[in-house]
């Protein structure tokens, strides 16, 4: 009932709101930040114009005869029903027209294919649920997923309101991050089913699939930051795997980099070391969170029948070896992917010890970073 | 066969049977008509259901009442149920009714094929639809199926699989029985070229429906064998690709729209000059544009996967073929536009939801022209853009057009006029409703709102909640459509047999209600 509720006081507010401005949406198709979204939107209200125009003519053609030509107007049929000239004539002139749209189309589209003397690659990955950037060539790969605001209000009945939530469901933790004015070659590809990357204001999307790989490229002309998601049906969490991309000046990007390579050392080093369980365990909750939420759900109780659950689960309170590896490998023909190469050996080990020490197991034992190292 | 020799006269007119099994054994075309339609309306309504369940949650951002997997279920069901379940029959089943009438046959040719190929239905949709009860839920990878991401899917994956194959078997006999009953029964003189458009459009939706879902029961069964038999058809660590699925599905799913609006382009062309008092313009190029849209459904497929990766060639090729089907579809348009023009037009319910049709499908075709322009799609595919366009073609399209036959064959079928007054209310209801429905959701789309998504964010939710308000308001329209059909069936002022003073045809020579057999001696043609 409170839902029902809640709703009526939104259409309470929203016609109260109508007609003051209101937090800016969109109308139309960005015109974005590149070469190539500017072409793509000149020609889509190019084609939006030409209809518009053969609307008019057919609807006003339309409108006139249903005003004029009905029988209580006294209007009496005629009873003509052919005429070569008039249907050459509307088969010829929107084929010209069609002609002349082509001509554009075809320009932009051969452009768009051309991803040569690209100044530098990355490789995108996507993943149940989330993007796997990697800048070829230097040593640098991350996971970005859904931030963690978005994705505590996103959850069934959370009570958050969605727009106290800063870029709800288009924000992720860690943005790809790019140079201004460099052709940057993407090549996409995905792990388990078929994802599409798609940033509007880059005026392209582009599956990734799984086993193949695709080509595109983007030039960005102004930094900033710009958003989008997938646009591929991949399952429960297709709608919460957003994309963000910053685009930041040479030298800030060359900043960027070496920070990001400093940090993944640092990392490296803390991961060597014995950790305590209960630190471990802490952890993991997080690494849950992140990654094993969405299926097995806040309490660890799954969805009967479609997620299995944690909680008391044989895999969680049994052979620890059986969870680790389940974890890392995945199960073959179900959602469940394979961990392996998506988290750290620290992260491993946590969320593995958190799910058998939480989430209402108490097994008791532990599983340390150096011991999943040595499974690898 | 043992030779009968029986004096008595067996030819006193059979009335139906009575009871159950009069529906169950029927081999009657009316009655197996009858059947089909309303089988398509309960499907509508549930499809239909499942459409506002989806609103409900896009109401607002935020997930309020369904998991996202359910969802995706949601979506995925909806599309299967209102296509095969609800588009297609109803086709068929004012096929059945009125090709035999139309053409001057006594029945269908295979009647007990007929007969068949309806009680195939609803055990495929029990099946389908009995998914839900599964583990695993219903399948939720959208109507496309799409793999890897169906083969995640829990028990009811080959049920679904089963159940196409049972819907496909079942189209197939139904395009069977009309090829064979327009070649062969039609009465003397009723050649080719003067049969009626709805005629010839479901003559060629037939052999569409030959082609092309054989095809898909291919895909589907190679599907089937991945998951369960270790092939990998679709997997590339097996030497197989996801790509070729896609290809497999698109090339029985494009045609599959033109077997969805064909017979819809058919029942327009009936209807607007019965309401303009006028021949229709351009029989014959007609013909041949439907025809030429026929042929072309087969050659561009891949403009439904213009963000695959193809080689540059294949996306031009599949661009400028996509943007050719523009040249008869315009034609069709023009030419109803030239029956209204000078004509002397009424504006009964059937003509309000053909001209709701000729205007909002053309929108439909205007967004599909768009959606051609591979550069431009790039940036449309797989948005609300695309939902808001397949919507205005197949709810304001094929939908309305087969509102519009009910509303025109109604009185024959029953004998009883329905409510005129109710007609227009719920025409008007519907068309506002419908617009306020899609229309906003183009908006959506070009903003960056991808499709099949339970949630948004929030520079999406005014669009939505109107695109729900809308949809609540379309859903309880299509309520009071049912009953307006109920109370037109149980009673109501008597129909002439002529019923629209505009109506050529010879369904219009029969008694209103048609006698349970008709034109048991064919009429004569001039």
């Amino acid at each position: 009932m409170n839902k029902l509720k809640q709703i009526f006081a939104s259409v309470a507010a929203l016609t109260l709101m109508s007609g003051v401005a209101h937090a800016e949406y969109g109308l139309n198709m960005p015109v974005g930040v590149t070469e190539t979204s500017r072409q793509v939107y000149d020609l889509h209200m190019l084609i939006l114009w030409v209809c518009v125009a053969i609307g008019v003519v057919v609807f006003g053609a339309m409108i006139y005869s249903m005003v004029y030509h009905r029988k209580s107007q006294g209007a009496v049929a005629s009873q003509f029903h052919e005429s070569m000239t008039a249907e050459l004539v509307w088969t010829v002139i929107p084929f010209i027209i069609l002609v002349v749209m082509a001509i554009p189309a075809t320009k932009v589209l051969i452009e768009m294919h051309d991803s040569s003397e690209a100044d530098m690659t990355v490789k995108i990955t996507g993943y149940q649920w989330k993007w796997h950037y990697e800048y070829i060539g230097e040593d640098l790969d991350f996971f970005s997923s859904l931030d963690a605001a978005s994705n505590e209000a996103r959850q069934v009945g959370s009570g958050i309101d969605p727009s106290t939530v800063a870029d709800y469901l288009l924000n992720v933790d860690h943005p790809l991050v790019i140079p201004v004015g460099k052709k940057v070659r993407f090549l996409l590809t995905a792990e388990d089913v078929i994802h599409a990357w798609w940033v509007p204001d880059f005026g392209w999307k582009k599956d990734a699939i799984p086993g193949l790989i695709n080509e595109a490229w983007v030039i960005v002309d102004e930094p900033g930051v710009y958003r989008g998601q997938c646009a591929e049906l991949c399952g429960r969490d297709h709608g919460f795997m957003p994309i963000v991309v910053e685009v930041k000046s040479e030298a800030d990007y060359a900043t960027w980099l070496v920070a990001q390579k400093v940090a993944k050392q640092v990392a490296k080093l803390a991961a060597i070391e014995d950790l305590d369980p209960r630190e471990l365990k802490r952890a993991g909750k997080k690494v849950y969170r992140a990654n094993c939420i969405a299926c097995h759900q806040k309490k660890g109780e799954g969805l009967p029948g479609v997620f299995p659950a944690i909680n008391g689960s044989a895999v969680a309170t049994g052979d620890i070896n059986k969870h680790i590896d389940i974890v890392m490998n995945g199960k073959k023909g179900t959602t469940m992917a394979a961990y392996k190469d998506q988290l750290t050996d620290l992260e491993l080990a946590a969320v593995v010890t958190y799910q058998r020490n939480s989430l209402g197991n108490k097994v008791g034992d532990a599983v340390q970073p150096a011991e999943i190292a040595a499974l690898r | 066969m043992t030779t009968v020799t029986e004096t008595h006269d067996d030819h006193h007119d059979h009335g139906p049977a009575k009871g159950l099994m009069r529906w169950v054994t029927t081999t009657n075309h009316k009655d197996i008509g009858t059947l089909y339609l309303i089988f398509a309306l309960i499907m509508f309504m549930i499809g239909g259901a499942m459409a506002m369940v989806i609103r409900l949650e896009l109401f607002q951002p935020g997930m309020q009442f369904i998991d996202p997997s359910f969802f995706n279920q949601m979506t995925t069901v909806h599309a299967l149920v209102m296509i095969f379940g609800g588009v297609m029959p109803a086709f068929v089943g004012l096929a059945n009714w009125m090709l035999p009438i139309m053409i001057g046959g006594p029945d269908m040719a295979l009647p007990r094929m007929n007969n068949w190929s309806f009680w195939i239905l609803p055990f495929a949709f029990a099946m389908l639809l009995g998914t839900f009860f599964m583990d695993g839920g219903a399948p939720a990878s959208g109507w496309t199926i799409y793999p890897p991401l169906v083969l995640q899917g829990g028990n009811g994956f080959p049920f679904m699989i089963f159940a196409i194959h049972m819907m496909g078997i079942s189209s197939v006999m139904g395009a069977i029985n009309v090829i064979v009953t327009i070649l062969n029964m039609r009465a003397p003189g009723m050649t080719l070229m003067k049969m009626p458009l709805f005629v010839w459009t479901w003559f060629i939706t037939a052999y569409l429906l030959i082609a092309v879902m054989p095809v898909l029961a291919g895909g589907v069964t190679m599907l089937l064998t991945d998951k369960f038999y270790d092939t990998t058809f679709f997997n590339a660590a097996g030497g197989g690709d996801p790509v070729l699925f896609q290809h497999i599905f698109w090339f029985f799913g494009h045609p599959e729209v033109y077997i969805l609006i064909l017979p819809a382009f058919g029942v327009v062309s009936e209807i607007i000059p019965t309401f303009a008092r006028k021949p229709l313009f351009g029989y014959s190029s007609m013909v041949y544009a439907t025809s030429s849209i026929a042929f072309l459904s087969f050659i561009v497929w891949a403009h439904h996967m213009f963000t695959v990766g193809m080689p540059l060639q294949g996306e031009l090729f599949f661009m400028y073929a996509t943007m050719l089907i523009a040249v008869p579809t315009g034609v069709k348009v023009f030419n109803w536009v030239s029956t209204m023009w000078k004509g002397s037009m009424t504006f009964e319910t059937p003509m309000l939801f053909a001209i709701g049709f000729v205007i909002m499908f053309t929108i439909g075709g205007f967004s599909g022209l768009m959606l051609a322009i591979a550069p431009a799609d790039f940036q449309y595919h797989d948005t609300y853009f695309v939902v808001a366009h397949f919507h205005y073609v197949l709810v304001t399209g094929a939908i309305y057009a087969i509102m519009a036959s009910a509303y025109y064959w109604l009185p024959k079928w029953t004998g009883n006029m329905y409510n005129e007054r109710h007609g227009q209310i719920h025409f008007w209801i519907s068309t506002v409703s419908v617009n306020v429905l899609f229309f906003p959701q183009h908006f959506l789309g070009l903003a960056g709102m991808p499709r099949r998504i339970p949630d948004y964010s929030i520079q999406f939710a005014e669009f939505n909640m109107w695109s729900s308000i809308g949809g609540f308001v379309f859903g309880l329209s299509q309520v009071f459509f049912c009953y307006i059909v109920y109370k037109t069936i149980k009673g109501g002022e008597k129909a002439t047999d002529q019923v629209w003073e505009g109506a050529n045809g010879l369904e219009w020579t029969l008694s209103s209600p048609p006698p349970y057999h008709s034109f048991t001696t064919a009429p004569v043609i001039k």
